[in-house]
């Protein structure tokens, strides 16, 4: 057990190390980011000092190795934007905003899908399970940027009972129409796996000696079946936690959620490299923390992984 | 009796599975495969008819997509009453929409009609290029990795890793905004991005038929490592990389739909779906339709996708076919 934490502890490591890679070379993809920096009327001198001052005069695989050891104290220089502002500050700032929208879609999408899963597969071939399946299959179709824009039409502007854009006082109101917008997509992946999972597990042998021994319905449903059903499903919440963080950046946009996403947005317009980079370091370190997590977790529910 | 109700149809399935499994086991398999089928030809006839739109685009578009009139800037769809606002949004052409402009026009006063054909080019021409590219890179970056092992393995799978460590659509728009949107570019950073799961199912594929006899045979005769791979091991372990192709065609669909949304992808004057999505954002109190209809295009594209993917699971995949 301890040999496999400290396994998927060093493999963790070297992905956060393979992201901050990819990181500084897409950096050097930019173009020079002093110039940049500078605007266009400084004289040719200013940009050698600067450049002079930063380090970037030197060769890149000294550029490259200051810059891990910057980036792994959390530092990726000021925002140029926001001049003297620390861009991790600035990310850090608006994280909590993405920490709360991502976790409460992920929340409802995880509860949804249980529901509706276990619903859909002990009535299964009903006409419940027939329009879950099919709302299920539109849910995974909808490009979620559009929902969110006809949940904007219809609760906004249409009957004007749900605000559309900020977080406002930080009620509760601002949050629903994100989050339903973020959680769509993987409550419809969700619900027809649970469902799948819920219609394998069904036909085992224990579930048979569960209900000849006598046990209700629902013990056996909940306590046996659904238990075992939720284990490939761990796996696939921490896979989703990718899609969920990505899609929180597409979300933010459209009602203007104070989150790391709308910043990158922005960062990104505004040319704003250092903000950039240390947003995809934030968002990457903490998708490769959640699975981490999430495949510790597993070992736990499913002894049979800590033997391979 | 109604709490019972819950399972009793699962308890009395179960019942005749165990007294007669081939009978029900044909049974529902008929119903199942019959059912996706239905599903599936609908998603292949509309898949057709969006694809045939495509193609024919100059034909069937009944208005040039780039040129509008401002007369008839923002005329609401056919069968509807165009809102009237005041004020600086002050309706003075048409109160009524016009089948001459079926899904409406834009503030530039062109058709949303023809330009959502148009547009159904580029979604379909990214679609499909961006699997050709990603599924070609996947499959022999799975093939090599299952068959040689060892460090060329190793290495593959933690690249793999790596990439999976993005949530994929800010690394599209990071590596975008740095290299500027268009055509070319968007499908390359979609093609390269869909890589991973076409490499990690053919290499699990390969690690399994790399030991059996038809490889042992195939080496003994003195065949090549590129023939035993292309030309005997790759038949054999291509169908689940099928299977993610089709749905990956949706997911590049989507995700260029989300990179010209963002503003980052395919530019303006060229109409995509998301690009027009992007610019019916600002007007949804106003003129809904501008929203409405491209996103109702990328759904409908989508959907037709994922049901003709589901099928073709079922078909070439028997193994699951159990698990509905």
């Amino acid at each position: 057990m301890t040999q496999y934490i400290i396994r998927r502890l060093w493999q963790s490591v070297i992905v956060v190390f393979g992201v901050v890679t990819v990181v500084f070379f897409v950096l050097q993809l930019t173009g020079d980011p002093v110039r940049i920096m500078m605007g266009e009327n400084s004289s040719e001198e200013d940009i050698q000092n600067v450049k002079r001052q930063l380090g970037l005069d030197r060769p890149i695989h000294e550029q490259y190795v200051s810059f891990l050891v910057k980036a792994v104290q959390g530092n990726f220089g000021d925002s140029i934007r926001q001049r003297g502002q620390p861009a991790m500050g600035i990310v850090l700032s608006r994280y909590p905003a993405t920490l709360q929208l991502a976790f409460l879609a992920l929340a409802l999408s995880v509860i949804l899908a249980t529901i509706f899963g276990v619903v859909s597969a002990v009535k299964r071939y009903s006409v419940l399970d027939n329009v879950v399946m099919f709302l299920a299959l539109i849910g995974q179709s909808v490009p979620n940027f559009w929902l969110g824009i006809m949940l904007i039409l219809f609760f906004a502007v249409q009957f004007g009972v749900l605000p559309s854009q900020g977080s406002g006082d930080g009620s509760i109101r601002y949050l629903i129409l994100p989050m339903l917008t973020l959680a769509a997509p993987g409550l419809a992946r969700l619900t027809r796996l649970v469902r799948s999972g819920m219609l394998e597990i069904m036909n085992q042998d224990y579930i048979r000696t569960a209900r000849a021994k006598g046990l209700q319905d629902g013990r056996v449903i909940f306590g046996h079946a659904l238990k075992n059903a939720a284990i490939p499903l761990v796996t696939v919440i921490g896979l989703d936690m990718g899609a969920l963080l990505g899609g929180a950046v597409v979300t933010e946009q459209i009602f203007a959620w104070p989150g790391v996403g709308l910043e990158v947005i922005m960062a990104i317009n505004g040319r704003d490299f250092p903000v950039v980079q240390a947003a995809v370091f934030v968002i990457a370190v903490s998708f490769v923390l959640i699975n981490l997590i999430v495949d510790l977790a597993y070992t736990w529910l499913d002894p049979r992984v800590r033997l391979t | 009796m109604a709490e019972r109700g819950a399972t009793a149809l699962l308890e009395r399935e179960q019942l005749e599975e165990a007294r007669r499994p081939a009978a029900r086991g044909v049974r529902s398999d008929l119903w199942r495969t019959l059912r996706r089928a239905r599903l599936g030809l609908v998603g292949v006839v509309i898949l057709a008819m969006i694809a045939i739109a495509a193609i024919a685009a100059p034909v069937i578009a009944p208005h040039d997509p780039y040129q509008g009139s401002l007369a008839v800037s923002r005329q609401c769809p056919a069968f509807t009453t165009c809102p009237n606002l005041g004020g600086s949004f002050a309706r003075t052409g048409a109160s009524e929409g016009t089948l001459e402009y079926p899904l409406g026009t834009d503030p530039n006063g062109r058709d949303v009609f023809s330009r959502i054909i148009y547009a159904a080019r580029i979604s379909l021409i990214v679609g499909v290029t961006a699997v050709v590219i990603g599924g070609t890179v996947g499959v022999v970056a799975g093939l090599a990795s299952g068959y040689y092992g060892g460090w060329l393995d190793s290495v593959i799978m933690r690249i793999a890793d790596i990439q999976l460590a993005f949530p994929f659509i800010l690394l599209a728009i990071a590596i975008v905004a740095v290299l500027g949107g268009g055509l070319v570019n968007v499908i390359i950073v979609l093609g390269i991005g869909s890589w991973v799961p076409y490499a990690r199912i053919v290499r699990g594929q390969v690690l399994s038929a790399k030991s059996q006899e038809y490889v042992l045979a195939a080496r003994t005769i003195g065949a090549q490592d590129a023939a035993i791979l292309f030309r005997h091991v790759l038949p054999n372990v291509i169908t689940p990389a099928i299977i993610i192709a089709t749905f990956g065609v949706a997911a590049a669909i989507i995700g260029e739909a989300t990179l010209s949304f963002l503003g980052v992808g395919i530019q303006p004057p060229t109409p995509t779906w998301g690009n027009m999505l992007a610019d019916g954002r600002a007007y949804v109190a106003s003129a809904w339709w501008l929203a409405t209809f491209p996103g109702l295009a990328i759904m409908l594209t989508v959907l037709s996708i994922n049901v003709i993917g589901d099928w073709l699971r079922d078909y070439l995949d028997p193994r699951l076919r159990n698990v509905d």
